[in-house]
């Protein structure tokens, strides 16, 4: 039985040693050269008695994040993805909660760390991967792991202001990797085009299967997603067949027109998720690529990755909504309704997650863990945890699961989980703000910022710019005169969302 | 020019777009600003932007925008 997530590479270097592994377009890395450069990573955490701990990795998007992933684990330890786009802010706030001990970086991001408040080693990639690979060292490290060891922790938006760390073991990405290459027919002759940022869970989807079949993964540069015809150009240049993207990506190239004049002519599957697609852009997909086989996917990163699948196997009309479909083979699906009973059904309950894919809880937080990952209320005989998404779901008259909404503030925007919550907390913090609120409008995809305070817009926005991640600062930022209150005066965000700027500048 | 200009500003308060000429080189617009701009370029100027105009010269900067609109108006 497989227990460590490395055994996938330490069988395909011996398969296909030469093969590319994860390329960006450019620069290239061999299945080979994944294999010797993680082991030297690995020794040379060992060296400085890193072992068992957290190994930041903050590397601008390119394969060598992703082989200093892998070093960090042959180390025996765990890594944490950030990325250069980040805030300052909100980097601190993480290495406050982790309190690594080393930091891997490159040549560009090695200056920001270096006026972090951190004390800890800062390594160079370049440098580490030239540590002599000691064989020995490596065989103990991996013969003392067993698969509930962690193996990264990614961090995702939190209500209170600070972002919760996830941690994933092994066994829950093993789960996770084999019954998703099952589901979408990964093989040796898989081409990726990975999409989502290396610092989230999304990424695993390329990431390991690669590493499983000996398949290459292209990680698309960011700047691409700009610009629909080059993107499409790619694709096709390095014969992509296989993407799982946010849908946000996905509609770019349908809802400009880029269909009509070319299309990806090698993608045979496409996987999508984190949104609802909207169904007239996947029917234009659905057209341009008949013969696909089209994947919805849905899960927090809670349970490691993605929980449920959909695979799309008849017609659509415009105004009907894709189902999330069913649990991974090896993952259940508990509805709960408020008195943690299963509703009758068809009627909604709160999607609760059962099974090995469930993470470890979040990182130095036990108050916010138990407030999620929880005892299964249907079960007082032993102990045994379930996952509260805090997602609404239902069961279609097929027997689909079928997402309904959140229970909360929680929103999805281009892709990006995020807590509006944690909007407003930092909003909050800036000097001068009074009162503010946020809302989200979905019809247009905006975060609306409505706030009461001694500030300027614009002011506002560069404050913000410095706390959150690009994806949270808001779209339109609004000043009131007063807060609209409810009569238990809590902040009035129906009135808001009613009677606030639609989108049209200065309409108040 | 100046409805543009508000456009822009308004999805950035922070930036002098009179000046910028690198606003896709130095990653200040990322892809929604992107979409959110053409859509707003066709409600505002009832322009259509096709997408083999939908390349980086022709966002680097807001005149650059608006070469495109006006050339495409006509």
């Amino acid at each position: 039985m497989q227990t460590n997530i490395l055994e996938y590479l330490d069988y395909t270097v011996k398969r296909v040693p030469d093969k590319i592994a994860y390329s960006n377009g450019e620069t290239g890395i061999s299945f080979r050269e994944v294999y010797d450069q993680a082991r030297a990573i690995g020794t040379f955490l060992n060296r400085q008695g890193v072992y068992k701990e957290p190994v930041v990795v903050f590397m601008n998007r390119h394969p060598k994040a992703i082989v200093a992933f892998y070093g960090v684990v042959y180390g025996g330890n765990f890594y944490v993805p950030i990325d250069e786009e980040m805030p300052r802010f909100r980097i601190e706030l993480i290495l406050k909660n982790l309190n690594p001990r080393a930091i891997i970086c490159d040549e560009t991001t090695r200056n920001i760390v270096e006026t972090f408040q951190y004390d800890g080693g800062i390594y160079l990639y370049d440098d580490i991967v030239k540590t002599p690979i000691d064989e020995e060292v490596i065989g103990r490290i991996r013969q003392a792991s067993i698969d509930t060891d962690p193996i990264y922790v990614v961090f995702t938006s939190g209500s209170t202001g600070i972002p919760k760390g996830v941690v994933a073991c092994h066994r829950s990405v093993i789960d996770y990797i084999e019954n998703l290459s099952e589901v979408l027919g990964f093989n040796e002759d898989t081409v990726f085009g990975n999409q989502t940022p290396l610092y989230f869970d999304a990424c695993l989807k390329e990431l390991y299967p690669t590493l499983k079949f000996g398949s290459t993964a292209y990680i698309i540069p960011k700047n691409l997603f700009m610009f629909p015809i080059r993107l499409v150009e790619y694709l096709n240049e390095h014969k992509i067949n296989t993407i799982c993207w946010v849908v946000s990506a996905l509609t770019m190239i349908s809802a400009f027109g880029v269909l009509d004049k070319t299309v990806p002519k090698y993608l045979h599957t496409v996987a999508f998720g984190s949104e609802v697609f909207p169904m007239k852009q996947f029917n234009l997909w659905r057209k341009a690529l008949p013969n696909a086989k089209f994947i919805n996917l849905y899960g927090p990163t809670e349970a490691t990755g993605m929980s449920c699948y959909f695979i799309v196997d008849r017609e659509f009309n415009d105004d009907e909504v894709l189902p999330i479909g069913r649990p991974f083979k090896n993952t259940d699906i508990i509805l709960l309704d408020d008195n943690n009973r299963i509703p009758p059904k068809g009627e909604a309950g709160e999607i609760c997650i059962r099974g090995t894919s469930l993470t470890l809880g979040y990182y130095n937080d036990p108050e916010r863990t138990k407030e999620v990952f929880v005892q299964n209320p249907l079960n007082d005989a032993y102990p045994e945890l379930i996952y509260r998404t805090g997602d609404l779901g239902r069961y279609n008259e097929r027997g689909e699961l079928m997402f309904i909404s959140r229970k909360d503030h929680q929103i999805k925007h281009m892709g990006h989980r995020i807590e509006l919550g944690e909007i407003e907390y930092n909003v909050n913090l800036i000097e001068g703000i009074k009162s503010a609120c946020c809302i989200y409008r979905e019809e247009t995809e905006k975060i609306e910022l409505y706030y009461v305070g001694d500030i300027d817009s614009k002011d506002l926005a560069t404050a913000l710019k410095q706390r959150l991640p690009r994806y949270m600062v808001p779209n339109i930022i609004r000043a009131l005169d007063e807060m609209p209150l409810t009569a238990n005066k809590k902040i009035d965000r129906v009135f808001l969302k009613e009677h606030y700027a639609k989108n049209k500048r200065g309409t108040k | 020019m100046e409805e543009l200009l508000e456009i822009l500003e308004e999805m950035h308060p922070d930036v002098d777009f009179r000046t910028c000429d690198t606003l896709i080189d130095s990653n200040i617009l990322d892809s929604f600003d992107i979409i959110a701009l053409i859509s707003e370029i066709k409600m505002e100027f009832g322009v259509t932007i096709p997408p083999d105009e939908i390349i980086p010269e022709n966002f680097n900067s807001a005149k650059a925008m608006y070469e495109l609109i006006e050339r495409l108006s006509d």
